[in-house]
């Protein structure tokens, strides 16, 4: 029988209780949030369990919400795939000011990473990771990029005009 | 003192402290070599700092990162349109595939249905462009363990598909193809007619490289049990494509969740057992047949119809309706003001690329750019189990094995 996804929420709920919610399709993925401090455990049970078996992390990644109240500043995003069932599951988890977060590297060698991008690129600790550094920007490097405090190009150029390219203060 | 200045001052890596505690018992002692940056057989621009003992390898730590090119970040403040120019220079041995990939996530979230004769032409140019792929990787393999005839015989073919693509396009590396619901314009008959010429004359020079290499006692030697990874290890990497297929497993996305009508056709799935460098190869030789039947396929059962689907909010007039059709031109300044709405919402789709699965992860906020945009690359996935896939092995081993697992330093480091 197909995993059913009534399935996997009744399965998370009894087990995790109201850390874990805002149950949802999101397109054609099933995904939901679970609160920082569980999200070990929950992708743990994800992959062992048995009936669930997510055993494939496809994807791990960082998001910066600026206007975001305190508590959800960042998210972690993981992607799950369920080859046997052919299914797939969106774990998210919001996280505040000055991100920490448990590692999952002893779950998913491939997370190891993805994680190294997630803090290079958004600064977001993960606790317990074996060798937590920057991975595609230089080690000098002191910001992390990916936030959205960052523009694209560097503001102090002043070796063109924007009027002539269309940008202004707001898209810049 | 400045950070710089320090680092300039303590130039030792981890390494060195090693080597400085490790003596061999016959007094010899523990080297470090640099394999690349910039060197002939990394294929690309990234580092592997080994730790040596004499020809074997005892330890190694990957740098990466030298093109990166902050696609992400630079997709974020992008319209729709603009990113594709981006994707062509990820895995620019494939590049239709990372262009096709794009237009059909922006195509999810949007909720175009694409035409049937698009998405048929979408399939042949995806496969083309994973044969050439794999043409590249098998023969670039051939060349690392000596054998460069295979190379040059078979990059001709590589050549003729670049001028499919011309025809189509107007471009043979960076194709820059297509657009939000199907192509820009119908493919030209030339077009069709260098494909039916490619599709005659390939198959034989394939055979007659798949014999040069697969029964070659040199080449076995130097690729059969040479970093050999289980099927365990590889999904534990996040392994996909024809390098976890060769570890014996069956994933494909184009049969797990087909996409542009990958079900209409009929193909193999080729597996290895040990997920050695010698089942690798085998596997993509394998890949190119099973490509070939497709494209024979799509081409034989190719229906009549539009080029692309009726969205003018969102699909960019050609550039003849724009300078003669008013209506044309109202859409252009539409789509590229950024007017027209865009659902908020979040998005992963993933298409089975030359070295796995290339997934698009859009969360939209509504705007005409993506707000976040996260691109999972096969090759930075699974590039971090080369580590332990050289450890104990000799140097020579270590080029082969980077050779087969194909990694792309371009979408490596996006």
């Amino acid at each position: 029988m197909a995993l059913e996804t009534t399935y996997i929420q009744e399965k998370l709920s009894s087990k995790f209780g109201n850390k874990v919610l805002n149950f949802e399709m999101q397109r054609d993925i099933f995904s939901f949030e679970a609160t920082s401090d569980i999200i070990h455990e929950v992708i743990k049970t994800l992959k062992e369990d048995e009936s669930l078996n997510f055993h494939f992390l496809t994807d791990l990644a960082g998001i910066h919400f600026p206007d975001n109240d305190d508590e959800h500043q960042f998210s972690v995003v993981y992607q799950l795939h369920n080859w046997i069932e052919n299914v797939r599951i969106r774990v998210r988890t919001y996280l505040p000011e000055n991100p920490e977060i448990q590692t999952i590297t002893d779950l998913f060698l491939c997370s190891n990473w993805m994680e190294r991008e997630a803090w290079d690129f958004y600064g977001i600790n993960f606790i317990g990771h074996p060798q937590l550094k920057r991975i595609l920007n230089m080690d000098e490097m002191v910001s992390h990029p990916m936030r959205k405090e960052f523009p694209l190009e560097d503001s102090g150029r002043t070796d063109k005009d924007d009027r002539f390219f269309g940008r202004t203060v707001a898209n810049k | 003192m400045s950070v710089e200045s320090e680092l300039l001052l303590t130039p030792e890596h981890r390494f060195a402290k090693i080597i400085e505690q490790t003596r061999n018992e016959d007094g010899s002692e523990l080297s470090i070599l640099n394999l690349g940056p910039t060197h002939p057989a990394t294929h690309g621009i990234f580092q592997n700092i080994l730790l040596m003992d004499g020809e074997r390898i005892v330890d190694a730590e990957p740098t990466i990162g030298y093109i990166h090119r902050a696609f992400e970040k630079i997709a974020e403040n992008r319209p729709f349109y603009q990113i594709n120019v981006l994707t062509d220079r990820m895995n620019y041995c494939s590049s239709p595939i990372n262009n096709m990939a794009w237009w059909m996530t922006v195509e999810k979230l949007l909720n175009i249905e694409v035409p049937k004769r698009a998405q048929y032409l979408r399939v042949i140019v995806m496969e083309l462009a994973r044969i050439t792929d794999h043409l590249i990787c098998n023969s670039i393999l051939g060349v690392d363990t000596g054998a460069y005839t295979g190379f040059l015989y078979v990059f001709q073919f590589r050549e003729k598909v670049y001028e499919i693509y011309e025809e189509i396009c107007g471009a043979r590396l960076t194709t820059n193809m297509g657009r939000i619901g199907g192509f820009e314009r119908e493919w030209s008959e030339e077009a069709f007619r260098k494909l039916n010429v490619f599709l005659e004359e390939f198959p034989v020079a394939w055979k007659e490289f798949e014999n040069l290499f697969e029964r070659n006692r040199i080449f076995i030697d130097r690729t059969v049990d040479v970093g050999p990874i289980s099927a365990e290890k590889a999904m534990q990497y996040g392994f996909t494509g024809p390098n976890l297929r060769a570890a014996g497993i069956d994933y494909d996305v184009r049969k797990a969740a087909p996409y542009s009508s990958y079900d209409d056709f009929e193909f193999d799935v080729p597996v290895g057992k040990s997920g050695d460098t010698y089942d690798r190869f085998c596997v993509r030789n394998a890949e190119v047949w099973e490509s070939l039947r497709i494209i024979r396929q799509a081409l034989d059962k190719l229906p009549e119809g539009p080029i692309h689907a009726d969205v003018p909010d969102y699909y960019l007039p050609p550039k003849e309706d724009v300078y003669t059709n008013m209506e044309a031109l109202i859409y252009h300044f539409k789509i590229v003001m950024g007017e027209v709405p865009v659902p908020i919402d979040q998005i992963y789709h993933a298409v089975e690329g030359g070295n796995g699965e290339l997934g698009f992860y859009l969360i939209s906020d509504g705007s005409r750019t993506p707000y976040r945009l996260k691109m999972r690359r096969p090759c930075y996935i699974y590039y971090q189990a080369y580590t332990e896939m050289i450890k104990g092995g000799m140097l020579s081993d270590a080029i082969v094995i980077l050779s087969s697992l194909n990694v792309i330093a371009g979408e490596l480091d996006a």
